[in-house]
């Protein structure tokens, strides 16, 4: 189909190179890309969901319930769950639900900030061990394998049994143990980085050791970082319940999962719903913060882009 | 004589999350049996796609959504993936770029060329091997009874490269599409290659058509060149029409970009502002107008066809129309 | 302690700013040691160009990083303006990298992606405490004008660029120190050829105007003949051949060089037809280990009984061109 050609359109018009220079797609930064990967992953989205869901509970939902923690009510002790008592009553006639929401408060921030002392500490001992390379890293690196032979549960129970049961010992106990994943992590990103042409371009125009560690290595390792972040919440919220489990974690009148769990556990013959919840609680979270770690990691993978 | 291959019209699109990018917007071109076609043009100009639409080799997100590729009687776009299994490796081959992740690293490279004359050509595992040395022979391999056992890391990337012709000339296929075989190599390494490829050339009759950016490469290995632009052909012709008598001004510039290692004097390389538009949303009218020395209103409005100048030599731009007479005459030819 | 570098200089009555003597640099690997640069010699005049090409393999890239001790030299000096940079403590060489400079290749590699264009280009006014506050915003957009970008670039991501752009932004990197000395380390051997030109003809209007020496290295000797006032060649970590570019390719006597240029393309149909070539017979041999005598031996077609037994070394045949050949 031949268009028709007009010939007064011969006249010449000045080239336009900005036009040529316009970029088209809306431009997405690496973080915007990475939520939209991540958007697309429906397991991922139910975990962050469910996240979402604990945090508000944890937070807020007390305020919203009839009973509080402590309130006894011993006309309706173990009482299975009801319209009254959603998850039921314990022995003493406290009411379950609430008490797992406040089990939640403090299972999750266990759980956030030993992953955060454990961020800290592996990252500063990863970069530092990988960047540095050599002598350094051999000894750094030997010692952290000599810690990974040792089963690090025990040691944990070690600690606690040290320290006494309570939440900082906790934090602390669980922070000093499991940063080594962590550490291996982000050594193995910073050796992978190193020799890029802009930690290069970086020494070449004057940057020390620790400006490069912190402004280049460190920040383009976050993907991994993060993903290992987000792994080790449920790790350090089971070893929390474990330990409570057996006695160990945070010290009553406070209630986690674990000190739930294992209350029920004493009665689960003839009162399973005693268990069932904080139990269930437990593993929900994890799940959705192991679906969550799974989606960010493909998420964050420069490699998938677009 | 019948073309042996024929494509008309073909568009290309890509699905991305931006939008639909048209990498291959309406080309039509053939290949004669036994000749050497080059398809020049930089990144982005849609001559790879061009390749991996003809050999189905798209992405989940690549599509041809027009067009028709009348490869010796059968139109490659309708076929189904069953039917291209036969054609690949077989009656079509193509090599790559980058010869060191072509090859499968854990597999004999004796293995990897059987792989494909079992296929096709139903031999048994002794007569491939056979056939096997004989081809890395073909190919200039020193020692190839020693050499086929071994693998791929074993190899240099010159080495590499000719297995990688040695496979896809196994089944003596009818055409050979190269697609920037020579960009990763040495120059004294890509000098052999070429040579290699002009003799298998003649010895097999094989049609070959070369990809690439390397305007000295095409000069003395094809028979005709296409230059392509923002997913078009714009200029087409024998080595004679495009190096000596260039009629596009995106020819010109890119001819005029490029070093001569046997230039006399020390001169300003031309180039040519600015960069290939952005194939999600391509310009009204010619794609090289906001580059062009040239540009005229009606390059702005409506694209121009390709329209014959002589003989082979075709080129579409609106320059070649009687009206732009005096526009080209007032501006004069291309800067000298 | 007074560094070398802060000393006064001796008689630098010469315009040499560059001189690099018997330059050496090996690596440990499970094979052997490695040479990747072995006893390389050459000198930089100010406000010239020289070029530096070679195969893959031939220690030209190593020889950029030794050079700028991005990599420790294993021996040799390098005299820059007259100081020898390899006797200089590590911690007092911050006054030669604001001197001296350097442009990567790839340019999807040398920006850091988590890095504005700003902050990329202001990091050597940050380390060399440069400029500070309204005055750094306003070198920083300087430098982006020099190199032909937009202001508003300041606030973009590298990925947002084509890989022309970023090599302007990594160029604005190395102009913000006003060095006099940049080595260009294969700055477009990833780019397009028209974007090429474009990169090309802004080093050389940069070198006019600041009057900005070079160290180009890169395997496209078209493109390194046409930007380099002397070239030298290198083969298997070291210098086979050197002289100023034209003269290289009218007389080229080293019979690498010769294969070299006659393997080159040239678009130009009729020469191409009627072109003999030079094949040089199988694969450029391994650094490690290098054989005794002559590196070009095993695969050069004039090679005489002496190649074998004895290395030759860079000789003068006059005009500041020198070969390493026994048959110059």
């Amino acid at each position: 189909m031949e268009t028709p050609v007009n010939v007064n359109q011969f006249r010449p018009v000045a080239k336009d190179i900005q036009m040529a220079q316009t970029i088209a797609r809306p431009s997405t930064t690496y973080w915007q890309d990475a939520r939209r990967r991540l958007k697309k992953n429906p397991l991922a989205m139910i975990g962050l969901f469910v996240i979402i869901i604990m945090v508000l509970g944890a937070i807020i939902g007390p305020f919203f319930c009839k009973y509080n923690y402590s309130d006894q009510d011993y006309d309706n002790r173990l009482a299975s769950p009801s319209k009254e008592h959603w998850f039921g009553t314990d022995n003493l006639g406290r009411d379950l639900f609430v008490r797992v929401l406040y089990g939640a408060r403090i299972s999750l921030a266990i759980g956030f900030f030993a992953s955060l002392i454990n961020l800290t500490i592996g990252v500063l001992y990863g970069s530092i061990s990988g960047y540095f390379g050599g002598r350094v890293d051999n000894v750094m690196m030997r010692i952290v394998d000599v810690i990974y032979t040792v089963p690090l549960t025990m040691v944990v129970i070690l600690l606690m049994v040290l320290f006494q049961p309570g939440l900082k010992n906790i934090l602390i106990a669980l922070g000093l143990v499991y940063w080594i994943g962590m550490a291996r992590i982000v050594r193995g990103q910073v050796l992978a980085i190193k020799e890029q042409e802009y930690v290069l371009a970086a020494r070449m125009v004057g940057a020390n050791k620790w400006r490069i560690m912190l402004k280049h290595l460190i920040p383009n390792s976050m993907g991994p970082i993060i993903v290992s972040a987000t792994l080790n919440i449920p790790q350090a919220i089971f070893q929390e319940a474990f330990l409570s489990f057996i006695g160990l974690g945070v010290a009553a009148p406070m209630a986690s999962w674990g000190v739930l769990a294992d209350e029920g556990a004493q009665a689960i013959q003839s009162y399973p719903h005693l268990l069932f919840f904080p139990a269930a609680a437990i593993c929900i979270t994890m799940l959705a913060f192991n679906f969550l770690g799974d989606g960010l990691r493909d998420a964050l993978d420069p490699r998938m882009r677009r | 004589m019948a073309n042996l291959l024929e494509v008309r019209n073909l568009r290309t699109h890509f699905q991305t999350y931006a939008g639909t990018v048209q990498a291959v917007n309406g080309i039509s071109f053939s290949v004669a049996p036994g000749e050497a076609l080059g398809i020049v043009g930089e990144s982005g100009c849609g001559k790879s796609v061009t390749a991996t639409s003809i050999m189905r080799l798209l992405p989940p997100n690549g599509k041809i959504v027009e067009g028709e590729i009348d490869f010796d009687g059968r139109d490659l776009a309708s076929l189904s993936e069953r039917e291209m299994q036969h054609i690949r490796g077989n009656e079509i081959s193509m090599i790559f770029q980058d010869p060191m992740t072509s090859l499968n690293p854990v597999l004999k490279i004796r293995t990897q060329i059987s792989e494909s004359l079992q296929l096709h050509q139903n031999m048994t595992k002794a007569q491939a091997a056979k056939r096997s040395v004989e081809l890395l022979e073909l190919v200039g391999i020193p020692s190839p009874a020693m050499r086929v056992k071994q693998y791929p890391h074993e190899f240099s990337g010159g080495m590499r490269q000719r297995v990688m012709i040695a496979m896809a000339l196994s089944c003596n296929p009818k055409m050979l599409i190269a697609d920037e075989p020579t960009t990763a190599l040495d120059v004294t390494i890509q000098a052999q290659i070429m040579d290699l490829m002009r003799e298998l050339r003649q010895k097999l009759n094989t049609a070959i058509i070369l990809i690439t950016h390397d305007l000295g490469v095409v000069a003395g290995m094809c028979t005709r060149i296409q230059v392509m632009y923002a997913g078009r052909i714009i200029e087409r012709g024998t080595p004679d029409d495009i190096y000596y008598n260039p009629k596009h001004p995106y020819t010109w510039g890119l001819l005029k970009s490029v070093p001569r290692v046997d230039a006399r004097e020390r001169r300003r390389l031309h180039s040519i502002l600015g960069q290939p538009p952005d194939l999600l949303a391509p310009p009204e009218g010619c794609e090289f107008w906001p580059r062009c020395d040239y540009a005229m209103e009606i390059c702005q409005r409506q694209k121009p066809e390709l329209a014959n100048i002589e003989g082979e030599h075709e080129t579409a731009c609106w320059l070649t129309h009687p009206a732009a007479a005096a526009h080209l005459a007032a501006k004069g030819g291309p800067a000298q | 302690m007074m560094s070398a570098v802060n000393a006064v200089k001796p008689e630098s009555a010469t315009d040499t700013l560059v001189k690099v003597s018997n330059l050496k640099k090996y690596f440990d690997t499970e094979n052997g040691i490695l040479k990747a640069v072995d006893d390389v010699s050459f000198h930089i005049e100010r406000g010239e160009t020289l070029g530096l090409v070679g195969e893959s393999g031939c220690g030209k890239t190593t020889v950029g990083r030794t050079i700028t001790r991005l990599y420790e030299p294993t021996g040799g000096a390098m005299f820059f303006d007259g100081v020898d940079i390899f006797k200089t403590h590590e911690s007092d060489l911050k006054p030669f990298r604001s001197k001296a400079q350097m442009i990567f290749q790839d340019p999807y590699a040398s920006l850091n992606p988590r890095m504005t264009v700003g902050d990329i280009i202001g990091e050597p006014l940050d380390i060399h405490k440069l400029a500070r506050g309204q005055e750094r915003t306003d070198r920083i957009f300087e430098l982006l004008d020099l190199v032909g970008l937009n202001r508003e670039h300041a606030n973009r991501y590298p990925h947002e660029f084509s890989g022309g752009q970023r090599q302007r932004i990594g160029v604005a990197r190395a102009l913000a120190v006003s060095p006099s000395f940049i080595i260009c380390d294969e700055p477009i051997s990833a780019l397009d050829v028209s974007i090429q030109a474009q990169v090309v003809n802004m080093l050389e209007d940069l070198q006019n105007r600041f009057g900005l020496t070079y160290l180009f290295i890169a395997h496209d000797l078209s493109m390194v003949k046409h930007i380099s006032n002397r070239v030298a060649v290198m083969y298997l970590g070291k210098i086979v051949e050197t002289a100023f570019s034209n003269e290289l390719y009218d007389h080229p006597m080293h019979p690498y060089t010769k294969a070299l240029l006659s393997a080159i393309p040239i678009p130009d149909p009729a020469v191409e037809r009627q072109r003999t070539r030079i094949i040089l017979e199988g694969d450029v041999p391994s650094p490690i280990n290098p054989p005794p005598g002559c590196r070009f031996k095993t695969r050069c077609s004039e090679v005489m009984d002496i190649c074998h037994a004895q290395e030759p070394l860079l000789k003068d045949v006059g005009g500041k061109h020198q070969v390493a050949c026994h048959r110059a």
